[in-house]
């Protein structure tokens, strides 16, 4: 029993990051209708940032934090140089644009900070008041930092006037434009919260799993699962898809079959989803484009 | 227009999109004219020209432009997107491979199936996401594509796929053992024909049903979905059918590396595999059969090279290259070459290329 | 004086095709002007050259500035107040929340909120309403709210698109008589493109004629209103 709950356990802090990462993908797509597939490679460079400042002697709070301006800001700067001039381009041809931001991101990775395969710090000390046999102190403290980016984006969108703004020029740009949001920039504003989003994903699935310039793909994948699962247009249900997929992912690997196909899950889900029930749990739009 | 506002005009950089026009008399490999049977009997005589190392690449460079040739009639025609095709490129080596080695068929016979299997995979995976639309298929093609190593590693499996070590491949002998004509039909050469010969007829039917009715209403429906839907298309089949034939072509291309390379193993078709066709296909020019070609030099070309400056580099030189290419020659390769011919062919007559989308 | 909006020889595209020729429009300051004309007359199109959402050529004027080259969101900002043709209200949002938005580009919070209550005092309806979605609300309410998000801005300059499309005769008289009180105590110039001609020609003060993108006739509205010849060909009674 206590192993089951293990496997529950850790599927929840996977899923946490699974959440985060696909919080960012739909705070994206809501706003562009662009699935983002470089999203996990920006989040592997972010958590190198984080990682030199750590070489470097920062303290960890301070590279954390600097690291998410940072990648707020590399968002901002993305939207504005790579993505904005295609804007009205086709979706293929958007899509290619993402493709190729996940090659020179992960190329960047590689080239900057090499392929050797590192360690990154967690800041929660594995003996620390919190942990228990069943729950690892970094699970725990990684679980409450995804409830806190959550919980603070809630509050952002809902009560503050930048984030009505934000709603509203994803939900109407042309009635947006008319009460003087400036619609490009809320886009920008967008990339820049996904992108520091998806560095707090990054630099806490790294010290579970390694940090090197691949440490994103197959998380990417399940963060796209878990977006769909949850309605690829609301962030509140990817983000519940995010804990539904990490323990389905770990319930399946221990029990049923074998941890070889994990990324086959990923694949079954995301196929069945858009056969079955293509707006998800809490999705509202399916999309029928023709 | 002097004293022309704009405000946010839109520049349209699709590279699909600039296909609007049935692709130009120019281009080879069309009907059955003297051009292009000349052209068959001369690729069929190079490798005499050659060193025997030079046979095996020219071999490779056709496979290359077979599986190529499927992503851009996905991409180019019908405006879709899929970043999965090794997946299929494994399904047909795969499925060679098995048939040769636990059922002793002959190869030829194996192409076929691994046609049907690819196209009957293909479909599967598209309809559901072409329901949707095209970023779905993307999405579930991304998952296809990452999944495809570990699917083939499955234990339970194993007795088909040969787990981890995969299966090998012996290459088909020469029907000829004494010289024809004077000259040695070696294995390689005879190889080498058939899969000329297969590159010929596939490129054929796809260069002349893309030019047909079938050509034009897979344009309609990526350009004027509602449109084509409202004639009665449709659209979710017709799209799936068009996926399962791109996903054939480059299964027949799988299923040619197959004996090509002389075995299949999982970690022959990484996910990267998808990502270098995709910018094989985009690089060499989506919306013409030409551009298959291009592609293909581009994969026997650019990784080796690239590989061997840095591990980095394929993944850094691609994307630099995609996003050049979308901005700088939309059409690729071939559609910077054929602009240049039509230029330099009839400079008076050809006016600033229309299909280059310019701002208002 | 210079009129509040001066436009000159304005033409609009849609693409390739043109849809406006050399229009001649002013609007004074304080006063009710209204755009009238047949269906694809080019009113609407009007109204969005005016907020820069078509390409034009031409001159754009208000207050004697030029804003033919700036974004609609510094339109906005300069206090013109669109209330666009069908509405435009954010349907997936709440009353309250539509209206703030209307409020987006002020700075001065506790007048905001004395705006909102004085919205709420002029609509009742809405404040029935407030924290239900937008799209909830019959047509006629979401005329009014969008009148009311486009007041929260305390504009200069007010556009109306049409806001007795789609709404029942009671609410549209509701709706002008509002209007009219609006335009008086805030003294809102107000610019309007009206099907019902016969309402917009009593509102208004003067009155511009279009077919087929061009002004075809302008004036003060009584004299139009009388003239038995411009009513029978152009406004169809």
């Amino acid at each position: 029993m206590e192993s089951f709950l293990q496997q529950v356990v850790a599927g929840l802090v996977s899923g946490g990051v699974y959440a985060l990462l696909a919080l960012a993908l739909v705070m994206i797509y809501q706003a562009t209708h662009h699935m983002n597939f470089a999203q996990g490679e920006m989040a592997t460079f972010s958590t190198f940032v984080a990682w030199s400042l750590i070489q470097a002697g920062w303290p960890y709070w301070g590279a954390f934090f600097a690291t998410l301006a940072l990648s707020f800001l590399g968002g901002v700067a993305i939207q504005r140089v790579v993505v904005r001039p295609f804007e009205k381009a086709s979706p293929l041809t958007n899509v290619v644009v993402f493709v190729a931001l996940l090659l020179i991101f992960n190329a960047l990775s590689g080239l900057l900070f090499h392929h050797d395969v590192r360690t990154f710090p967690s800041p929660f000390p594995k003996d620390a008041w919190f942990a228990s046999s069943l729950i690892p102190a970094h699970g725990l403290g990684s679980i409450g930092v995804m409830l806190i980016v959550v919980g603070a984006l809630y509050a952002f969108l809902r009560f503050t006037p930048l984030g009505l703004a934000m709603r509203a020029a994803a939900l109407n740009p042309g009635s947006a434009r008319l009460v003087g949001v400036r619609v490009s920039w809320m886009l920008a504003l967008g990339w820049g919260l996904a992108a520091a989003i998806g560095a707090v994903a990054g630099m806490m699935i790294a010290p579970l799993v390694f940090l090197d310039p691949n440490m994103m793909g197959g998380v990417l994948l399940y963060a796209f699962a878990s977006a769909l699962l949850g309605g690829i247009d609301n962030p509140w249900g990817a983000a519940l898809g995010g804990f539904i997929v990490g323990v389905a992912e770990n319930l399946l690997g221990a029990y049923v079959i074998g941890t070889d196909l994990k990324l086959t899950v990923a694949l079954v889900l995301i196929v069945g989803i858009l056969t079955v029930r293509p707006s998800g749990l809490f999705g509202k739009i399916v999309v029928t484009r023709v | 227009m002097n004293g022309m506002n704009s405000m946010n005009e839109p520049t349209s950089l699709a590279p699909a999109l600039a296909v609007e026009n049935a692709p130009p008399a120019t281009a080879t490999g069309g009907s059955l004219s003297v051009k292009a049977v000349a052209l068959v009997v001369a690729l069929a005589a190079l490798p005499l020209a050659l060193p025997d190392y030079f046979v095996f690449q020219a071999t490779m460079l056709l496979m290359y432009a077979i599986a190529v040739l499927g992503l851009n009639i996905l991409m180019g025609y019908n405006g879709q997107i899929s970043i999965g095709h090794s997946a299929f490129f494994a399904i047909g080596a795969y499925c060679s491979a098995i048939c040769m080695d636990r059922f002793g068929m002959p190869f030829w016979a194996t192409l076929p199936l691994a046609a049907g299997a690819s196209f009957a995979f293909g479909f599967l995976m598209g309809f559901p996401a072409l329901r949707l639309g095209g970023i779905y298929l993307a999405l579930a093609t991304f998952a296809l594509a990452m999944a495809t190593p570990q699917l083939l590693k499955y234990k339970l499996i194993e007795a088909w796929t040969g787990g981890v070590q995969g299966i090998v491949v012996l290459k088909p002998e020469s029907p000829f053992t004494s010289p024809v004509a004077g000259v040695q039909v070696s294995d390689d050469y005879w190889f080498y024909l058939l899969t000329l010969a297969v590159a010929v007829v596939l490129f054929w039917l796809a260069s002349n049903l893309l030019r047909g009715r079938i050509g034009r209403a897979l344009i309609a429906i990526r350009d004027h979905p509602v449109a084509a839907s409202a004639m009665g298309i449709n659209l979710p089949v017709v799209k799936s059918v068009t996926f399962g034939i791109s996903a054939a072509y480059t299964g027949v291309a799988g299923a040619l590396s197959a004996v090509a390379v002389g075995f299949v193993s999982p970690d022959s078709f990484p996910g990267f595999l998808s990502i270098t066709l995709l910018v094989a296909a985009v690089v060499g020019g989506l919306g013409s059969v030409q551009g298959a070609f291009f592609g293909a030099l581009f994969i026997l070309l650019i990784p080796n090279f690239a590989e061997q400056i840095s591990k980095s580099a394929p993944s850094a030189i691609y994307g630099v290259l995609l996003l050049v290419v979308m901005v700088l020659m939309p059409r690729g390769v071939a559609g910077a070459l054929m602009s240049l011919w039509a230029r330099v062919a009839s400079p008076a007559a050809v006016p600033s290329d229309p299909t280059l989308q310019t701002k208002e | 004086m210079t009129p509040l909006l001066e436009i000159r020889r304005l033409d609009a595209f849609y693409g390739r095709t043109q849809a406006l020729f050399g229009l001649d429009i002013d609007l004074d300051a304080g006063s009710v002007t209204t755009i009238l004309g047949a269906n694809g007359a080019g009113k609407t199109t009007t109204l969005r050259a005016l907020c820069r959402a078509v390409r034009t050529r031409g001159e754009i004027r208000i207050d004697g500035k030029a804003v033919h080259n700036l974004a609609t969101e510094s339109i906005v900002r300069m206090g013109v107040a669109q209330v666009p043709d069908g509405r435009g209200t954010f349907t997936q949002l709440s009353v309250e929340d539509n209206l703030r938005l209307g409020a987006y580009t002020r700075r001065d919070k506790a007048d905001i909120r004395l705006d909102m209550e004085r919205m709420y005092d002029r609509f009742p309806r809405l404040k029935e309403r407030r924290l239900q979605q937008a799209g909830t609300l019959s047509g006629g309410e979401q005329q009014m709210l969008a009148i009311a998000r486009a007041l929260m801005l305390r504009p200069r300059l007010l556009l109306l698109d049409e806001p007795s499309f789609g709404v029942a005769p009671l609410m549209v008289a509701e709706i002008f008589d509002v209007l009219g009180r609006i335009h008086q105590e805030d003294r809102v110039s107000i610019l309007l493109v009206e099907q019902d001609a016969a309402l917009a020609l009593e509102f208004a003060d003067r009155a511009y004629l279009l077919e087929t993108g061009r002004v075809v006739m302008s004036g003060d509205a009584k004299t139009v209103a009388a003239s038995e010849a411009v009513r029978r060909s152009y406004l169809g009674y």
